[in-house]
């Protein structure tokens, strides 16, 4: 590192007001500067903000889009999940890896290109897709990446001109709006309704819409924010969790780059009711190319008075966005390891109690909402809480956004009812021969046929809104192997059930899906998932098991078809197990030995 | 002034607590054992291990980080958690390396000895057999990270206790490792053999060099009686 990098790192440093809970700004800034974060840097970084270089070594090696060494100018990650593999994302990969001479996870030798995979990227419906350097590309071909490639070479990320990229660009994914989307929805309407009320009456028509939280969970909206609210603090915080990372989900995509101003007058209102002056959405980082746009919608907001001071005339109330993009880990979705990253951290979630209502964000009192449910609170301050109301079942009120991807004839966003059934929502969206559905990601349930009846709805089938559909050509063992791994790799690493259970429960699957299990090894690894979900820490452990778990419930003879009889079927094979001394020997054993 | 107390069930047996007392340090003291192991007394709870985990009110936690209160109704000692909680240590055994027989923590290891009493014969889930390092740039301390079983206590103690962050986290995951404050090993960092995070380690990670032998092996802490005794042995009749 040149003394000019140093005075470059301390001036990233001092942009952030060198303060410690920017961390996360910090290392974002110097890894896209310089396209990695070296040990020189971690020095000057910790220097800066008077800590240690193991804190900021702790913080940034937690993250999937860092790097502690240079890798390729051009950084190609191809989205590995069910749907993309099952869309031609292994031929496409071989199609990268031929153009550019290299294997996936490799950099090429000119330091050009690196090729990896990576976990689901929210384009479910349009797979195989690909986030390069910040930038997406959807639908791709094999026959495209040649044409890719070269494009890739010629183009400046920097100045961002070159010839264009082709493949480039995300498509509107939204394919049916419901009363929650297809009214009028001018910025800044609902919230000019919210305040006409005061924070209380706000509170009270959130309580009575029956709102609950659009992530999955199904908190009470209206509680959150009252606890919120009457909690003692410096300050209260709203929070907005654009961490969409369950796979198969994208629906937030589509709010936050085709709704923007619902979702912000949600937030403003939440500050209004909770007595909160400043508002935070955490972007997932593999959405890094909302940010402008976003952040352009933030200025005129500010500039029209729906942000800032004495926000719509309304004097005493001043409130503001901040938005922070996050850098690859599935596991911030969670609420409290969300706040952990807000505050600069590596994503491990915190023990409750206390609750974020109580001390979330610097340890104040936090509301922390899904980004549809924002736009849901917008939408009721407009139309009131009985028009929420009107919509879907007696515990589950309003609509939900369904993202649904897979073997079906029109991916896409959806907004229905709740209470419709699966198959209703299978006829909708084109995927009646479906014969297994993934609802509400790999953390949610693996249904079967015989279950198609079911309701989604939070007295049913809740869900977050991720919907993978499969047809009978696809192998049902073979896809909970593949969440499996997911699993495994987002596992934060905190506690010891999740971490090591998340690995010892891929193996098993493993070994059931090549057919080497036994009855035992079967039992074993239902016994083993049900310790996880036991004993884990947060909500990522406690549901890594499920697409084990409820493939076993929904799919019992896809279990059996590949059992072994007898009691002990070792995990390798002798020649398996042989392979490395048959190398070194450079013979086979002869039949005695063995 | 003195804190109200307030009262409590463990297993059906009442427990007197005051306001700010965990679950765990309210039992320590009426003399209930609650297996654990990244729980230190003299640190701040970390959470990681789970080995703690009650049922409280129909819902699992954690001992030491749940605060106690008045009215609860604990589970400790149960078949269920006593088998959830031997396959927590079971996945320590095979996510390291952890030679008893010729380890040098062999009779004073707290993973050891939980096996022992929680009833484990040997893992019944594979070894994952991690390549990790052995640091031995420090003079006086070794740190073996096939031991390291991620428990945070060296991390909590060198922060708090010691003022020092010589640890901390590398990584995420099942590949996550302990990671030390400075490039080239703990010999560059600002440990020294005295600090307490020197003395907190539960395994055979951070071994004061030319000092494991002073009491031989069969004299140790639990190879006379079994981990959690101490604790039991305070319980009133």
């Amino acid at each position: 590192m040149t003394p000019g990098d140093t005075v470059t790192v301390e001036a990233i440093v001092a942009e952030f007001a060198a303060d410690r809970s920017r961390l996360l700004d910090i290392v974002e800034t110097v890894q896209s500067r310089y396209g990695y974060v070296s040990d020189a840097a971690v020095q000057v970084i910790a220097a800066g903000l008077r800590i240690h270089s193991v804190e900021v070594e702790d913080m940034l090696s937690f993250y999937a889009f860092f790097d502690r060494h240079p890798r390729g100018r051009v950084r190609i990650r191809l989205s590995k999940t069910p749907i993309s593999i099952m869309k031609g994302a292994t031929d496409v990969a071989h199609a990268f890896e031929a153009a550019l001479g290299i294997d996936m996870g490799e950099d090429t030798p000119d330091g050009a290109f690196t090729l990896q995979w990576t976990s689901d990227i929210g384009m479910a419906d349009q797979e195989p897709a690909a986030l390069v350097n910040g930038m997406v590309l959807t639908a791709i071909k094999p026959g495209d990446v040649p044409t890719i490639v070269a494009a890739l070479r010629q183009h400046d990320f920097q100045q961002s001109h070159g010839q264009p990229i082709p493949n480039a660009g995300v498509k509107s994914s939204l394919v049916q709006a419901g009363p929650l989307l297809s009214g009028p929805s001018a910025a800044g309407e609902s919230l000019i309704a919210a305040l006409a009320l005061t924070p209380d009456q706000v509170i009270e028509v959130i309580s009575a819409s029956k709102l609950r939280g659009r992530g999955g969970a199904g908190f009470p909206t209206g509680t959150k924010w009252r606890l919120t609210r009457k909690s003692k603090g410096q300050n209260h915080y709203v929070a907005c969790n654009a961490d969409e990372g369950e796979p198969g989900t994208f629906k937030d995509r589509v709010l936050l780059s085709e709704f923007p101003h619902l979702v912000f007058d949600g937030m403003t209102i939440a500050g209004y009711a909770l007595g909160a002056r400043h508002g935070l959405v955490y972007l997932r980082g593999e959405y890094a190319y909302l940010w402008d746009a976003l952040q352009a919608a933030l200025k005129t907001r500010r500039r029209q008075g729906l942000l800032g001071s004495n926000v719509c005339g309304h004097v005493g109330f001043d409130f503001d966005i901040r938005i922070q993009l996050g850098a690859g880990a599935y596991i911030c979705g969670e609420e409290s390891s969300m706040i952990e990253s807000l505050e600069g951290k590596r994503g491990a979630p915190r023990d409750r109690p206390p609750f974020p209502t109580e001390r979330g964000y610097l340890q104040q009192p936090t509301a922390v909402d899904n980004v549809e449910t924002y736009v849901c609170a917008a939408r009721i301050m407009a139309m009131g809480a009985a028009w929420f109301r009107g919509y879907g079942t007696a515990a589950s009120s309003g609509t939900k956004l369904m993202g649904v991807s897979g073997d079906c004839e029109r991916p896409g966003v959806y907004e229905v009812p709740f209470g419709i059934t699966v198959n209703e929502l299978l006829d909708l969206t084109g995927g009646a021969d479906a014969a297994y559905v993934q609802v509400s990601g790999p953390s949610g349930q693996s249904v079967a046929p015989k279950d198609f009846g079911r309701r989604i709805a939070y007295e049913d089938l809740s869900t977050g809104g991720s919907t993978m559909v499969f047809g009978p050509q696809r192998d049902v063992l073979a896809v909970a192997l593949q969440f499996a791994e997911f699993f495994v790799d987002e596992s934060c690493g905190w506690c010891v059930p999740c971490r090591v259970g998340t690995t010892l429960l891929r193996q098993g699957m493993e070994k059931i899906v090549v057919g080497r299990a036994t009855l035992a090894d079967i039992m074993a690894t239902e016994t083993l998932a049900n310790t996880v979900v036991r004993m884990s820490r947060c909500g990522l452990g406690q549901t890594a098991p499920n697409p084990i778990l409820t493939t076993m419930r929904s799919f019992p003879e896809l279990y059996e078809a590949r059992m072994q009889s007898g009691s002990f079927v070792p995990r390798v094979t002798l020649s398996e197990a042989l392979a490395d001394a048959v190398q070194v020997q450079g013979r086979q054993p002869v039949a005695e030995d063995i | 002034m003195v804190a109200a107390t307030f009262r409590f069930t463990v297993d059906g047996i009442d427990i007197e607590a005051v306001p700010g007392q965990s679950i765990l340090e309210a039992c320590d003291i009426a003399g209930i054992y609650i297996p654990r192991l990244c729980y230190h007394p003299d640190l701040e709870p970390g959470g990681n291990c789970r080995v703690c985990t009650c049922n409280v009110n129909g819902r699992n936690v954690a001992a030491c980080i749940t605060p106690a209160s008045h009215g609860m109704r604990v589970e400790n000692n149960t078949k269920l958690l006593t088998d959830d909680r031997r396959s927590v240590i079971e996945m320590l055994f095979v996510e390291g390396e952890h030679p008893c027989p010729y380890c040098v923590a062999s009779g004073d290891c707290e993973l050891q000895a939980l096996g022992y009493r929680l009833g484990m014969a040997a893992p019944t889930q594979p070894y994952q057999w991690p390549r990790r390092k052995i640091d031995t740039t420090h003079p006086d301390i070794t740190l073996d990270h096939n031991r390291c079983i991620l428990c945070s206590r060296c991390i909590r103690a060198s922060r708090m206790a010691d003022g020092k962050t010589v640890f901390g986290f590398d990584g995420r995951g099942i590949t996550m490792t302990l990671n030390v404050d400075a490039q080239g090993g703990l010999g560059n960092t600002q440990m020294a053999a005295i600090d307490k995070a020197a003395h907190v380690c539960p395994v055979a990670c951070i071994v004061i060099n030319r000092d494991s032998y002073r009491v031989p092996n069969g004299r140790r802490r639990f190879d006379a009686r079994p981990i959690g005794s101490d604790i039991e042995a305070r319980r009133k009749p």
